[in-house]
């Protein structure tokens, strides 16, 4: 054999980096099609008003427009959305918040595009708009939806075990926390972006820029009024994603363009500013938790009371509370809890799915109050976090059965005697004039996949192609995580082919098949485990044709090599591409479906939160250590030293593995630190990046990473890396900046004016809330 | 207007108009997608291009500052079908994940080699602190340019 393979668990340098490096990939942005039209859309002025008259006659007579659509142009029910279809691709009665889409314009160029949805003049009669979660959920307060039986509510949950509240009075030590989050937007670098026509054969075509191509391809269907069958989705590589295209962004749009464009291409294209303004955001929190633990430090009961500011439509909204009641225990045995969470409409932006799910959220809550509850108790916190912390077998606070791999412990552990943390007194007693430095951990977990109700479905589809190389057909899109060339070092390792055998088709609905969402922590995990199950099935399939076509060979004899089958007995051999063209094209493909595995035991948390994830069977888990020094003349934090100990089960490519550590860190740094995405009155006032502040390379150290390899059952003993990066920045960094300020900052993101006002408001630095 | 210049190491002429922003002149009317457009109000540096070897943001530039210049976009880094140096580190040091961002923190590497064969750390990270990346966490690419100087120098 001449090319090396690359055997799972080493480093294979990623197949898609070549192309994206030399410019050459082509995104959803980057499609220009023949003849196209641009198309922009006319979005609401109002957070909250009813549309009385839409003008477009002014619009439609300016030169180079081709069409002026509104909501009346709409066949279907005009309506998108997962698991409740209550978005609208165009406004119809009202609108619910400033950027929701009214008119859409195509153009022949940007300039007749912007000049026409100018002269759209819409008369609205304005409504009271709320903005604020707990006040939206008051009796008088003006209602988003007059018709729904839940009023602004759109999700709560309740979550009793044990005692509940009761057991606090039975606690040696109490400690008391409110805590608020701030809106995170994700900020991909590609903006939301695609292209749609109408082929020849009816069918509407659209690329774009989604981690959901075969779902979007349904609520299509149902928004546009036009059948499945009718509609074709392709997903290229996405220039980011972080669950902000986990569901339809342009797409509707997109496709009510080609529908009414005279045959000709549509493309649309968001500016950052308008991606800033109508993309969804992170939820933000407000937690208010009791802790309480017994004279020797064992955790005995906790309460915690979550609203979530949803915005203006469901979107993922509910199951992200489902996350956040779910992590808001973190991973330690509390025996008496009582857990309730609210998840509210307001006129703000709409917040879903961003990477974490929820579990950012709820672990920044949960980790603060373990700091200040072990400082109570004098205990050092990483004691005091092995001392509660689960095994398997064990049950959360939040009531979630550990039945599989769990490797919280060991990662504490490694934290416990990594020098950073051994020598943290001498490296914070060293800090230089008018610096402070502190040191903090956080511990958590990150569930993957979709939770006991529904189902975690991927089929994966892979194919020998005639000239004796393979190709896989992709149900999951590559937001960026690198799921396509891990794909292929999956493949390869099964069919024993060099990376350079395969060619990878990427979701289309056309020809692969469906497979979910590129979310969850679950891309690699479920597809990956379908594309063993194809593999094993063509690779059976070649060798018993090779038994066919080489007389007197057995199967057990029989080796699958690089494009060949060995027969080891005789040496004899033949070549891949002989096996190929004996085969007619149904032998060729090999399909095979995977389930992933679903929690069974019974927990005591609502039906509405089960349906929408509670709880996960299979978590990773990780314990983060931030060393941050405090500049008190400016107020700035620099995070000095960062370690992420991280399980999540076995590696398989470690270069692919730290992408990901490093990436969840870092925007988990911004999470804490920078990002401070404002909304006001339903105003959006970060409207580019001068205002939205996003980590850049010198803000940031150079990262450590340690793994703990637990088994699971992903592919090759695999659990999901993707989002675990992401929890613990948030509560590690907060913990440092509190040991640093002997006092704690409660409302993020820390930046140098909190900070500052922090130091001057107690300058001795002595302990105090905010 | 008609305005020539080089590009990519060929001479190019072509009629625009003055204000066209040259990222647009790129990506829609010479159809060469390579540079990317992340901001479009010099925040991001995803459209970093090089005029006469240096380091400028092609969604400020205007197509009229073209004139009787050279310009290198990320398509022409690839000389003799083989890879720049710092794309080559790039791949095989895993800088890249969505890769969006990679062109043009690709032309603000070449461009601080050139500048400074030898970089430090905090100068890689100082140079490329204007091309932001939302998926790597920088390290990575700081490694990869750190490698491609070697092999340069
Ligand atoms: S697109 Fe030019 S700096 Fe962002
Ligand atoms: S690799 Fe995605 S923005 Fe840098």
């Amino acid at each position: 054999m001449t090319e090396a393979l690359a055997p799972i668990g080493t480093v294979l340098t990623r197949s898609d980096a070549s192309a994206k490096v030399q410019g050459c990939e082509k995104y959803a942005a980057d499609y220009y099609p023949q003849g196209m039209l641009w198309a922009g859309v006319k979005r609401s002025a109002y957070a909250h008003a009813k549309i009385l008259r839409i003008e477009t006659s002014k619009a439609v007579e300016v030169t180079g427009v081709a069409a002026v659509l509104t909501s009346g142009d709409i066949r279907g029910s005009n309506r998108v959305g997962v698991p409740e279809m209550d978005q609208p691709v165009l406004a119809d009665d009202k609108v619910r918040c400033k950027g929701d889409p009214v008119v859409l314009v195509l153009a022949e160029n940007k300039k007749a595009l912007e000049l026409a949805l100018e002269k759209i003049e819409i008369d609205y009669e304005v409504l009271p708009a709320v903005f604020d979660p707990r006040e939206a959920l008051k009796p008088d307060a003006p209602l988003l939806y007059e018709q729904r039986p839940g009023k602004n509510l759109l999700l709560s949950g309740t979550l009793e075990r044990g005692n509940g509240a009761a057991s606090l009075k039975d606690c040696k030590f109490v400690v008391e926390g409110r805590f608020k989050l701030p809106w995170q937007e994700h900020a991909y670098l590609e903006t939301e972006a695609g292209v749609a026509g109408i082929n020849s054969e009816g069918i509407l075509e659209i690329t774009a820029s989604t981690q959901t191509p075969f779902r979007d391809r349904n609520e299509l269907s149902h928004a546009l009024g036009l059948p499945a069958d009718k509609i074709r989705v392709t997903a290229p590589y996405l220039g980011g994603a972080f669950g902000g295209k986990d569901g339809i962004t342009v797409q509707g749009l997109l496709g009510l363009g080609a529908m009414h464009s005279g045959d000709r291409p549509v493309k649309m294209w968001t500016s950052r500013e308008e991606s800033f303004l109508s993309s969804t955001k992170r939820h933000p929190a407000e937690l208010h938790y009791r802790l309480g633990c017994t004279q020797d430090g064992i955790l005995l009961a906790m309460t915690c009371e979550v609203v979530l500011d949803t915005g203006a439509y469901a979107a993922l909204g509910g199951a992200v509370l489902a996350m956040v009641l779910e992590h808001a225990a973190g991973v330690y045995r509390i025996p008496n809890v009582f857990i309730e969470g609210f998840c509210v409409y307001t006129n703000n932006s709409v917040a879903s799915a961003f990477r974490g799910f929820g579990a950012p959220q709820g672990l920044a809550g949960i980790e603060q109050m373990i700091d200040l509850l072990a400082d109570e108790a004098g205990i050092d916190a990483l004691k005091f976090r092995l001392k509660n912390a689960v095994n398997r077998g064990d049950t959360t606070g939040s009531g979630v059965l550990m039945s599989n791999s769990t490797g919280i412990i060991s990662c504490l552990k490694k934290v416990q005697r990594h020098p950073l943390w051994i020598n943290r007194q001498d490296w914070v007693n060293n800090a230089p004039a008018f610096k402070k430095r502190g040191v903090g951990t956080a511990a958590g977990m990150q569930g993957t996949g979709y939770g006991p109700v529904i189902l975690d479905i991927a089929n994966a589809k892979t194919e020998l192609l005639p000239d004796g190389r393979f190709r896989i057909y992709s149900g999951v899109a590559d937001m960026g995580q690198g799921n396509n060339p891990t794909n292929i070092h999956i493949a390869g390792e099964i069919l024993n082919q060099a990376p350079k055998d395969f060619e990878l088709l990427q979701p289309d609905t056309g020809s692969c098949l469906p497979s979910g969402s590129s979310s969850a922590s679950r891309t690699t995990f479920s597809f990956g485990n379908a594309l063993i199950g194809a593999c094993k099935n063509l690779k059976e399939r070649i060798l018993t044709r090779a038994c066919n076509l080489m007389m007197g060979a057995y199967f057990e004899n029989l080796l699958l090599a690089r494009g060949k089958v060995l027969d080891m007995t005789s040496g004899r051999e033949i070549s891949l591409q002989a096996i190929a063209s004996s085969m007619t094209e149904q032998e060729r493909i090999s399909i095979f479906s995977y389930i992933a595995p679903a929690a069974k035991h019974p927990e005591s948390v609502n039906s509405e939160i089960r349906f929408l994830g509670f709880p996960h069977r299979i978590f990773s888990f990780a314990c983060h250590l931030a060393l941050v020094e405090i500049d008190e003349l400016s107020g700035e934090i620099e995070v000095c030293d960062y370690l992420a100990c991280t399980d999540a089960g076995r590696i398989l490519n470690p270069q692919i593995y730290e992408q990901q550590i490093h990436g969840g860190i870092v925007q988990g740094m911004g999470y804490v630190l920078w990002e401070d995405f404002r909304i006001h009155n339903g105003d959006v006032l970060c409207r580019n990046l001068a205002t939205y502040i996003l980590p850049t390379a010198v803000d940031i150290p150079d990262l450590q990473s340690l793994a703990v390899e637990t088994e699971e059952t992903g592919p090759f003993g695999m659990k999901g890396v993707g989002e675990i990066g992401i929890n613990l920045p948030y509560p590690a960094i907060s913990n440092a900046v509190a040991q640093a300020l002997g006092r704690r900052i409660y409302e993020g993101p820390l930046t140098a004016e909190r900070v500052l006002k922090c130091l001057n408001s107690n300058p001795t630095g002595g302990k105090s809330e905010d | 207007m008609k305005i020539s210049f080089r590009l990519n190491e060929k001479m190019i002429e072509i009629e625009t108009a003055p204000d066209r922003r040259v990222i647009d002149l790129l990506r829609e009317d010479l159809g060469i997608t390579g540079t990317k457009e992340g901001c479009g109000s010099g925040e991001c540096g995803a459209c970093t291009v090089l005029i006469d070897g240096v380091s400028k943001l092609s969604c400020l530039m205007l197509a009229a500052q073209l004139e009787g210049r050279s310009i290198t976009t990320i398509e022409g880094l690839v000389q003799d079908g083989k890879l720049h140096p710092v794309q080559k580190a790039f791949v095989s040091h895993g800088a890249v994940q969505c890769g969006f961002c990679s062109p043009g923190m690709v032309m603000s590497a070449v461009d601080l080699l050139q500048r400074n064969p030898l970089p430090g750390r905090q100068e890689i990270r100082r140079a490329v602190s204007g091309n932001l990346c939302r998926c790597t966490g920088y390290q990575k690419i700081i490694d990869a340019i750190q490698s491609a100087a070697k092999e340069l120098d």
